[in-house]
């Protein structure tokens, strides 16, 4: 398994994005996962790697927000959205966690 | 440049979402005024939005307006175009000007950082306070220090808030 971590700089929520992700792992018990960390520093970059904004999240290639993973791709915040409806800048750790574990099979 | 606390509020003269012109100048009655720099996408605006319009409501009768002022660069960010914020505006049913900055100028001179940023003015038109709304954009009900309210409650009182200087939190203002 793959877990890419895309994130830009100037984005205020990257690490606790992060945090959020690496709590996940552990709870889907995916230790053997690969972890990438991808900084995306140009507004270039994040067409080449179609960077819908920070942070993304990808297992296995997919975005573990499809809804939200289109374009336009450039140098922004995310939008995700909660369970109860309203808007975050971050993935709950619960979407994190079930992408990991439907993609474990 | 960023303002100091006690520096007077930059004049503006913008385009309101109405297809009104709002100034700084036709605010000097207010009792205190609040500009805060948003936008129509920022998560943490989105966020914070319906915190600001309870805000507005609750201290209308007291002389206290908000004006919030979008300076994103819409080229690259059509998603804040003004056409999206008259229609962002009149879906959240907004209670106050929403200010189109296309040139920038006005995120400069008040040295905005980030969306939402606020900037509090007295009734004398100085700043009394600046920076985060509270200290807790995702759970309103989790919000220890309201930071914008209590600094309200100081000014509309005759005194100084006891927190005047918070870091703004949100994404960066889109420069063109």
């Amino acid at each position: 398994m793959t877990i890419e971590f895309l994130y830009w700089q100037d984005c205020p929520s990257h690490e606790e994005a992060l945090a959020r992700l690496r709590s996940a792992i552990a709870a889907s018990g995916r230790v053997e996962a690969e972890l990438r960390i991808i900084k995306v520093d140009t507004e270039e970059q994040a067409r080449e790697l179609k960077f819908p904004g920070s942070p993304t999240i990808r297992v296995n290639g997919v975005d573990v927000a499809p809804e939200g993973a289109g374009g336009p791709h450039g140098l922004t915040c995310r939008i995700y959205l909660r369970p109860d409806g309203r808007v975050s800048p971050l993935p709950p750790e619960q979407m994190l966690l079930d992408a990991l574990l439907l993609a474990g099979g | 440049m960023t303002l100091q606390i006690g520096d007077k509020a930059p004049a503006f003269k913008l385009t309101n979402v109405d297809g009104s012109t709002v100034s700084l100048d036709n605010l000097e009655r207010c009792n205190a005024v609040a500009v805060v720099f948003s936008c129509n996408h920022c998560p943490y605006v989105l966020a914070w939005e319906d915190r600001l319009i309870a805000i507005q409501k609750d201290y209308a009768h007291r002389g206290v307006q908000l004006v919030l002022i979008n300076s994103n660069d819409a080229v690259k960010y059509p998603a804040d175009s003004f056409e999206a914020m008259k229609s962002h505006a009149a879906a959240k049913g907004y209670p106050f000007p929403y200010l189109h900055d296309s040139t920038q100028q006005v995120a400069h001179a008040y040295g905005a950082e980030r969306t939402p940023h606020v900037f509090l003015f007295d009734g004398e038109g100085k700043l009394a306070y600046a920076g985060a709304i509270d200290d807790n954009y995702e759970e309103p009900a989790a919000v220890k220090h309201p930071y914008l309210r209590d600094a309200l409650d100081a000014v509309l009182s005759g005194s100084a808030p006891e927190v005047a200087l918070t870091p703004s939190v949100g994404c960066t203002i889109k420069w063109k």
